[in-house]
């Protein structure tokens, strides 16, 4: 059943929504409820494909089911529809505005209706891609804040990583800092690129999205079991790698490689001089899961993340 | 007076990203202003111009004072300034966002990296700063309460207002925040506009700067400040938000003063002219902020009154 969870007049003859689809199934009274959250960054589309796979598996075996899924695939969009990773009109990024105020602004008013259909879910599952210059191996970003309880959880959804990180005051104004703060465990995707569906990663995923509801007796229809992740966890666990020359990038190593120090990653070439700017060797050893995508750089520009081989550990 | 190229990086097309800076006097590190940081910070890049005017002015009459170095920055990012976007043109990050910096980060936490590293021992550090929704202001200083800032001296800019307040989350990679987390006293001056200039408002701007200027023992400027500053907190400021989206059409101007009942704006509807609604004064106050965008959303606060 499609509900409008937030509805805002804009000026000119049109109405910003905020939908949900949500499938329930099972006769249980006190039933269990994941929400699959998606498109805070209007740019991010891997989750699209997501949304609409878990839905469809559903539909068409309604029977397994029995719980709760709620399906929020556009969160921002105006956003989604204008290729706009921010809020459009405000240049403002949705994923600082949490907890939102309910009399605040559009943008504080959407975020805080969010906010208070999101709280009491299980599991909520806030769905991102990256960006459009970067792509990620599918992975969960847990604050070292939360790990303990959302570790457990994150090691069902079949990504191949799981990246504890370091509690940064800025991030206290995002969606999933907001809701774990206030008891409903959110857990952060990032996967493939900006802009773009990577099949391969969505499929991958959905089955993880499948597993865990099957772990929690909200699906008792067939579930593939799922990898074993690394998990990126202590001090200083990733080593990056940032362009030091502005240039074109050409990558030479893909996801998941395993790198010694000193193995190539990529070129950045000068296409004016027709020369080679700078050749980029690994900084470390381990596996990389974050690559350039955008090949234009600017001095600075992220162009690998490694787990440091020594970092790693399999759960 | 010297310039000096305070940080640069090298671009493949483009000629290279360079932040230039003005420097007055030698000595101990007293003063760092600086002006536009996002590309449509015309009015903060142009106040900026007129100060370095000023201060080339007062050298040439002998009224700086020895052993202080007064540093000025007109511009933080000529690169989106010149191609028309507010932030940095590749990948639409807020350099006011990316402090301190990391000398081996990402571009723009290089690019604040680069600058801090040059600003951050000046005890005085003033920022002509810009706010993410679109209006005009009453000339005033800002400052966030982070346990280091001192609301007495901003009263000597001598702008009507010093207002106070919280820290948020995001508050905390602003250069203002650091600043004063590195011990240098932090103010964020906002003259009437941003996008377009304001001649009458910049020149305040340009004369409350001297004023503090003197009053730290810096220049010999010798006018008297423009206000009495009134020192207030944001929380006491009365927002004023819109029932309808639609057309914007305030009938009141900032600094003005209105009385409780009266009109301030109507929204209309785009397509017919018939009024949505009309937006009153909740309380009598000062016009401190009018959003001066032609449309407006629903439940957006396009008025900030002070209360009197």
């Amino acid at each position: 059943m499609v509900k409008t969870i937030a509805e805002v007049s804009l000026p000119v003859m049109e109405k910003l929504k905020i939908r949900k689809n949500r499938l329930t199934g099972g006769r249980e009274k006190e039933k269990k409820r994941i929400s699959i959250v998606t498109g805070v960054h209007g740019d991010e589309l891997e989750g699209q494909y997501v949304c609409f796979e878990v839905s469809r598996r559903i539909q068409e075996h309604p029977e397994y089911l029995a719980g709760i899924v709620d399906i929020y695939p556009a969160v921002n969009p105006l956003g989604i529809d204008s290729i706009t990773r921010g809020i459009p009109a405000f240049d403002l990024d949705m994923n600082r505005v949490f907890p939102g105020n309910r009399n605040g602004s559009m943008t504080e008013y959407v975020a805080a209706r969010l906010m208070e259909d999101l709280s009491g879910s299980d599991l909520c599952i806030d769905i991102h891609a990256s960006n459009i210059f970067l792509t990620e191996i599918p992975q969960v970003r847990i604050n070292e804040l939360h790990r303990d309880r959302l570790v457990p959880m994150a090691e069902g959804l079949n990504v191949d990583l799981i990246w504890i990180h370091g509690n940064s005051t800025v991030l206290e104004s995002t969606l999933a800092y907001s809701l774990n703060s206030t008891g409903t465990p959110t857990l952060v995707v990032e996967m493939g690129v900006g802009m773009r569906i990577t099949k391969a990663y969505c499929d991958q995923l959905t089955d993880g999205i499948f597993y865990v509801m099957k772990n929690m007796g909200m699906w008792s229809g067939p579930a593939k079991e799922v990898r074993k992740p690394l998990i990126a966890a202590g001090a200083d666990p990733v080593s990056f790698l940032n362009a030091p020359v502005s240039g074109v990038f050409l990558s030479q190593a893909k996801h998941g490689d395993s790198l010694r120090k000193g193995d190539p990653v990529g070129l950045i070439i000068d296409p004016l001089e027709g020369t080679i700017r700078e050749r980029l060797k690994a900084p470390a050893d381990g596996i990389l899961f974050t690559i350039r995508e955008y090949p234009v750089v600017n001095e600075g520009s992220l162009i690998a993340r490694i787990l440091k081989r020594e970092a790693g550990e399999r759960v | 007076m010297r310039t000096e190229i305070i940080y640069e990086n090298h671009s493949l097309y483009r000629d290279s990203f360079k932040i230039m800076a003005y420097i007055f006097g030698t000595g101990k590190k007293t003063v760092c202003i600086v002006g536009n940081m996002r590309g449509n910070e015309y009015q903060q890049l142009y106040t900026c111009s007129r100060i370095v005017q000023a201060l080339k002015k007062l050298e040439r009459e002998d009224r700086l004072s020895d052993g202080q170095e007064i540093m000025v920055i007109p511009s933080l990012n000529p690169y989106s300034m010149n191609i028309e976007k507010r932030f940095w043109p590749i990948d639409n990050t807020d350099i006011n966002r990316m402090f301190p910096g990391y000398s081996e980060g990402e571009t723009t936490q290089r690019i604040a990296g680069g600058i801090f590293e040059k600003i951050k021992d000046y005890e005085y550090g003033i920022q002509f700063a810009s706010n993410y929704m679109p209006g005009e202001f009453m000339p005033h200083v800002t400052m966030m309460k982070t346990g280091f800032e001192d609301v007495k001296s901003a009263v000597e800019f001598g702008m009507p207002y010093v207002v106070v307040r919280n820290t948020r989350p995001y508050d905390t990679t602003t250069l203002n925040y650091n600043w004063q987390i590195w011990e240098t006293k932090a103010y964020s001056l906002y003259t009437t506009t941003t996008d377009r200039i304001n001649r009458e408002s910049a020149e305040r701007g340009v004369s409350s700067v001297l004023h503090f200027l003197e009053s730290i023992g810096c220049v010999r400027y010798g006018r008297r400040p423009g206000y009495l500053s009134r020192v207030i907190d944001d929380r006491e400021m009365i927002p004023v938000r819109t029932e309808a989206a639609g057309l914007f059409e305030p009938v009141v101007e900032v600094e003005q003063e209105v009385r409780e009942g009266d009109l301030l704006a109507r929204i209309l509807n785009p397509t017919d002219a018939e009024e949505r609604s009309r937006i009153y004064a909740p309380g009598n106050g000062i016009l401190f902020f009018r959003h001066s965008g032609q449309l407006t959303y629903a439940h957006t606060a396009v008025f900030k009154l002070i209360p009197v």
